[in-house]
């Protein structure tokens, strides 16, 4: 899923200094899976910012709203009565939903109360961790199921690096080496001849570097 | 004088059983709190602490079961950790974490209820009228 | 002799004479009189000397322009290249531009992450990891093409491929064939990462001998002459992939206690490496990496019985 994780509440706040009724939205895909953005943070928040308004003597009206997904037009299309008549819409989607309703009302104001971080997962109750590089090309048969575009800090294709040791990636003691999961699991699985395979240059042209990308079904287009 | 209204959430098998003793033994404490029986502190959400506030409550706190000892195995940790992040929510809000704890008992603690009361109550008072009321206040 | 470029270094190892490289590390700034100056100090001294390339990701002045400097003092320069700050289009400028400076070795890194230096905020580039650029570079030479596979018209460069080895870092049973993969590539010369665990170097080196390893290409065993405990103790725990057993630590201890000048102790530490590396299967020579301490070398150099050093031709 998508993981974000909310912005400082001064920050959201100060966005919306100037309005007087805002729509508070929240997104009931991936934010609400990693309790950044689901029903009870966008309620939470509306809560906060009028508390917080109601101190400074500047009441502010919130109308807060759940998406079922903020990144599909017909889940954005619904909101639009309740757009109709505010000075700014809080977004409390990914990075992708935000764009979605800035694009969808475009005479709104549209903030993103969260900071998208990265793709990822569970590990633990109330903790996410990163796990896919979005590259384009997965190579995850290679490597035992472990990236490593994005768990080796320098997305080396033919690790380990000098660095690591101890099983731990040179930049913290609490990241694991990529690479030594990676021979972990290939040596248990009795793959090990593949690690000496030269893994030759990316195409990285698949990845963020070869610009906003696309992805398209012919056979579900109407 | 300001007198300060406060919220006990209570949880069922531990706070609001001491509650019950702290009567039974004829103890006299602060008048000032509204019991609220939850069957668990860990059923205790920002959202309602927040509503608390925002109604107009000065002080809040959710008093659950010694750690160890609760009924639901874990409820009291989670309670524990929600009350905290709400804290923290109301420094950013500029209302003030200090409006707002959380208390360990056990249900045969009638006494610790009773001294709770008056610990929030005195604390409350010292702080003053939430400002979200204050204006409310002013006049009395 | 079948030389696979102008390199001075290829022909010494090939002809099988024990080397000698040294290290120096750029300034923060933008003249080259501290660079010159241990040229001038080093020259007699060793073989050929490489130049760090932002090692740390610290900002200095770059490997490459530091080589031409280097070089034009007469000694030879092994240029660093990190893949941590470089795209492909960039290092193989970069190595058009080196060669036709002058410039025969390049050593190929992966480059420290750059949170450990003092612009963590910037962007890492990793296009290609160090066995890519190792094979990149022996193509641009051997196939006379560009990464993409174009062709190379003329005036190709022919660099003395290098390499890093760390027999200190895990998985350990893996570093021989990590090491292999880079001979594969191509890497012709290799510089292990300092070495204050004797033992667990042997057993490398028994793994590397027992692949071969040591009659494809030439390996350089890595050493650093410690100036102080506090040094010491620096590397035991704060630099990724580095061995410093408590009995070296231990040493400079007693040395201390005993009134002795610790450098010293240093110095004469290092000297016992060397010989004891240079009985070891496999060795070809050794790198002296006294960073910040360059001074030191000829003095460690004459110490191990390794002044004068010979003649290219």
């Amino acid at each position: 899923m998508i993981v974000a994780e909310q912005k400082p509440f001064a920050e959201i706040a100060g966005f919306v200094a100037d309005c007087n009724k805002i729509l508070v939205a929240g997104c009931l895909g991936c934010v609400a899976v990693c309790l950044a953005g689901g029903e009870k943070e966008t309620e939470i928040l509306a809560a906060a910012l009028r508390m917080h308004r109601r101190l400074q003597g500047k009441p502010l009206e919130t109308v807060t709203y759940t998406a079922t997904r903020q990144c599909d037009p017909e889940y954005v299309d619904a909101m639009a009565d309740l757009v109709k008549d505010v000075d700014a819409v809080v977004s409390l989607a990914c990075g992708v939903g935000v764009q979605y309703l800035a694009e969808r009302y475009r005479d709104k104001w549209v903030v993103p109360a969260l900071n998208t971080r990265f793709v990822g997962g569970s590990v633990a109750q109330g903790v996410w961790e990163e796990r896919c590089g979005l590259c384009g090309e997965c190579i995850l048969h290679k490597t035992g199921g472990i990236c490593p575009i994005i768990r080796c800090s320098k997305s080396l294709l033919n690790g380990p690096c000098g660095g690591s040791q101890y099983g731990k990636c040179e930049i913290s003691k609490d990241v694991p080496c990529a690479w030594q999961l990676i021979y972990d699991r290939m040596k248990a699985l009795g793959k090990l001849e593949w690690l000496l395979e030269y893994q030759p240059p990316k195409d990285w042209s698949k990845s963020r570097d070869g610009g906003p990308r696309k992805a398209v079904r012919e056979d579900a287009t109407i | 004088m300001f007198e300060p209204r406060i919220v006990a959430f209570c949880c069922h098998y531990c706070a609001y059983s001491a509650a019950d003793l702290a009567g039974s033994m004829r103890l006299q404490y602060a008048p000032n709190i509204r019991v609220v029986e939850m069957p668990c502190s860990g059923t205790i959400d920002a959202r309602v602490i927040l509503a608390a506030f925002e109604d107009g409550a000065d002080g809040v706190y959710v008093a659950g079961c010694l750690e160890g000892d609760c009924h639901f195995l874990k409820g009291n940790f989670r309670a524990k950790k929600r009350v905290h992040y709400v804290k923290k929510l109301l420094d950013d809000i500029g209302l003030g974490g200090e409006r707002l704890e959380f208390y360990n008992l056990s249900a045969a603690m009638g006494t610790r209820f009773a001294e709770i009361a008056n610990e929030m109550t005195e604390r409350i008072r010292n702080l003053g009228p939430s400002p979200l009321r204050a204006k409310e206040v002013a006049g009395a | 002799m079948n030389l696979t470029t102008e390199s001075r270094l290829e022909k010494l190892l090939k002809r099988g004479e024990f080397v000698v490289t040294a290290e120096i590390g750029p300034p923060q700034h933008a003249s080259a009189h501290e660079i010159i100056h241990h040229a001038r100090m080093l020259k007699d001294y060793v073989d050929a000397t490489n130049i760090t390339d932002c090692q740390t990701a610290v900002v200095r002045l770059s490997s490459f322009a530091a080589a031409v400097h280097i070089l034009r003092e007469g000694l030879e320069p092994i240029m660093q290249m990190t893949c941590r700050d470089r795209n492909r289009i960039a290092m193989q400028a970069d190595l058009l531009g080196a060669y036709s400076l002058g410039i025969r070795n390049l050593l190929c890194l992966t480059g420290d992450h750059q949170s450990f230096g003092n612009h963590p905020t910037a962007k890492n580039v990793h296009d290609l990891d160090s066995i890519q650029l190792i094979n990149m570079v022996k193509r641009m030479r051997d196939d006379k093409v560009f990464a993409c596979g174009e062709p190379i018209k003329e005036h190709e460069p022919r660099f003395f491929i290098g390499a890093a080895a760390n027999p200190f870092a895990d998985p350990f049973e893996f570093r021989v064939l990590r090491l292999e993969k880079k001979i594969n590539a191509g890497a012709q010369f290799i510089q292990t990462q300092i070495i204050f665990d004797l033992e667990r170097f042997s057993r490398f080196m028994e793994m590397a001998v027992e692949r071969g390893l040591h009659e494809r290409a030439y390996i350089l065993a890595g050493l650093l002459p410690l100036k102080s405990i506090g040094a010491a103790r620096y590397m035991q725990k704060n630099v990724p992939g580095m061995i410093v057993p408590e009995e070296v630590i231990q040493r400079l201890r007693k040395a201390k206690d005993e009134g002795k000048d610790v450098a010293e102790e240093g110095v004469d530490m290092c000297v016992e490496f060397i010989n004891e590396v240079r009985k070891i299967k496999g060795v070809a020579g050794v790198h002296i990496m006294a960073i910040a301490w360059e001074e030191i070398v000829p003095t460690i150099v004459q110490k191990a019985g390794l002044y004068p050093r010979p003649k290219a031709d």
